[in-house]
């Protein structure tokens, strides 16, 4: 289970500020928390906080000021291309990009961009006209994803599929089309792409979100999700996601099987 | 039409662990050994690379061994002389190592004393210029002050001791961080118990390259397919980067082969079997050269001709050129 710490987003007022005033200090601090947490990668999201014609510099800025602290690969997270590659010309190990939807235009922008950088692609199963209803439309934008891959070619391995979770409280139909649609992304192709998660979206506003991101986690896993964005310092659910491991038979258990899942 | 083979990437390979120290390196050993580093399953040369070959440690014990007379003829009059036995194993019959077994410290026994082992492991080291390993007696509270006299004795030599179990870990390891040497750790035939030995050792502070695995096996018709399945999970562990796994591992094949009834019955008593002294050989062959298949590093040895054909076994494996 690949666990991509969520917090270095500028949606959060820490990150937010940090932003506006070039303080590397709290992503810094968070760059090495989330490390300690159990994080394989570290999302980087300026969000708002950074106007559109500077965020190429803003993202510069955010990998060198992670890089001196990490040794995490990044995850950049943009929809402004420009930006992304502004910090994929920085990074010191192979990292993600996120994302690209099903649309021609963007996939056309990226994919070459995530070869030529030996980075993998978070792929969004929408395009112009939203997230669809139910799994049959999101696998389908999973086969152009796939399609795209063999096209420009992408590893499959490189190739994480997001089938785009909405928050329980309000769109409550859609968790068990996620769900079906991670089983069948799985068997689209052989290997298969991987799948990920936006996973602290399914409890967006709820009392209980601890407790929707644990069981959700688990119900992702047991049908195919290879990687969450996530709290990486919920200890609970960096748990479920070590023993999901165990149960799958993808790790071999041990009785200290949950401190060696976030030794490094 | 062509055949396309397919091949499996992996993320990780097996650690590489380093046996022995010359005089530069702060001991007095002619040559080192090293171990692991593959990124393969075992010899699938078109997976990846093979950068260490299999390693044979040859048999001593400090005492004359209770073996058959097929096997102890073939030493002549060293068996109790291990100093004496040591050189001839390696100038004779090729030993990579000599794996020294401490049986004379058994308290129901010889009785020796930690000092008297220790002074054994120093003659031995004297005699040969190869790397060393060392185990006690299988008796625990024995072997703790046996192998702290060995670590101490040996200081500088980068030697491998045994052996640790999960009951009994905590000395062995502690003599092996203070005096810089390496640790057999072995589980009952049980990836659980090995993974999480090596945890503990780990967490002692020993570092991973610093631990070999020994898997435990059964020899040849006496359970080496549970072995085999064992070593090959630890094996993909490695492979996929599960470092608590990742340490190359030990084989007892000299030790559990001889102990079948097969290897040791002579043709009188059962005339379907053929003559003792060529089964023996096999039986001990056929276990090793099984467990090479299965990613064994280290192959503890006894017959000296059983020796020479893994030798050859070992040597066909490493150069083997995949087929067209």
């Amino acid at each position: 289970m690949i666990i991509i710490g969520e917090r270095i987003n500028g949606m959060f007022k820490d990150i937010g500020e940090a932003l506006r005033n070039k303080d590397p200090k709290p992503l810094q601090h968070w760059a090495v928390k989330q490390e300690e947490g159990g994080a394989h990668y570290l999302d980087v999201n300026s969000g708002p906080a950074v106007p559109t014609e500077e965020r190429p510099e803003a993202y510069k800025w955010m990998v060198n000021v992670l890089q001196e602290v990490s040794k995490l690969p990044l995850c950049l997270d943009s929809t402004n291309y420009d930006a992304i590659q502004a910090g994929l010309e920085l990074c010191q190990r192979p990292a993600l990009i996120n994302s690209v939807p099903a649309e021609r235009a963007k996939i056309e922008r990226v994919f070459p961009m995530a070869v030529q950088f030996n980075a993998s692609v978070i792929g969004l199963t929408m395009d112009k006209k939203g997230i669809p209803k139910d799994a049959e439309n999101r696998v389908a934008f999973a086969m152009e994803l796939v399609a795209a891959a063999d096209e420009f070619g992408l590893n499959m391995e490189d190739l994480f599929i997001d089938p785009l979770i909405l928050p329980v409280n309000v769109a409550q139909e859609h968790a068990p089309e996620v769900l079906e649609s991670l089983r069948q992304v799985k068997m689209l192709a052989n290997p298969a792409p991987r799948t990920v998660l936006g996973l602290s979206n399914v409890s967006q506003k709820s009392p209980d979100r601890h407790l929707i991101n644990r069981t959700y986690l688990a119900m992702a896993m047991a049908v195919g999700l290879d990687a969450a964005i996530m709290d990486a310092n919920d200890d609970d659910l960096v748990d479920v996601a070590a023993t999901g491991q165990i149960l799958l038979n993808k790790s071999i258990y041990a009785d200290s099987y949950l401190k060696v899942f976030r030794a490094r | 039409m062509p055949v396309t083979l397919v091949k499996e990437r992996f993320p990780s390979k097996v650690g590489e662990v380093i046996l022995g120290a010359t005089s530069e390196q702060g001991g007095t050993r002619t040559s080192t050994v090293v171990v692991g580093g593959d990124n393969l399953l075992p010899f699938l040369h078109f997976e990846g690379k093979v950068v260490n070959r299999p390693v044979i440690a040859m048999e001593v014990t400090d005492i004359v061994p209770p073996w058959n007379e097929a096997i102890k003829a073939q030493f002549g009059d060293v068996l109790d002389n291990p100093a004496a036995w040591a050189q001839k194993c390696v100038n004779e019959f090729g030993a990579d190592l000599i794996y020294l077994k401490l049986i004379g410290a058994d308290p129901e026994g010889f009785n020796r004393s930690p000092e008297d082992c220790a002074r054994v492991v120093k003659e031995v080291l004297a005699a040969v210029g190869v790397p060393l390993v060392v185990v006690g007696c299988e008796n625990a509270e024995k072997d703790n002050e046996v192998l702290a006299a060995v670590a101490e004795a040996g200081a500088g030599e980068n030697l491998l001791l045994g052996l640790a179990e999960q009951d009994n870990y905590k000395s062995i390891t502690a003599a092996a961080m203070v005096h810089k040497h390496n640790v057999i750790a072995r589980s009952p035939l049980d990836i659980n118990i090995c993974k999480q030995l090596n945890i503990l050792i780990n967490e002692m502070g020993l570092p991973l390259n610093r631990i070999v695995i020994d898997p435990m096996i059964g020899g040849l018709g006496f359970g080496i397919e549970y072995a085999y399945s064992i070593m090959e999970r630890a094996r993909l562990g490695a492979l996929a980067n599960d470092k608590m796994l990742s340490m190359p591992m030990i084989c007892t094949v000299g030790y559990e082969a001889n102990r079948s009834k097969e290897a040791n019955a002579s043709a009188e008593e059962f005339p379907g079997w053929g003559d003792l002294a060529q089964r023996g050989v096999l039986w001990e062959t056929l276990t090793a050269t099984a467990l090479l298949q299965a990613g064994a590093s280290i192959l503890l040895m006894r017959n000296p001709e059983a020796v020479k054909l893994v030798q050859r076994n070992i040597a066909d494996l490493v150069d083997a050129e995949v087929g067209a």
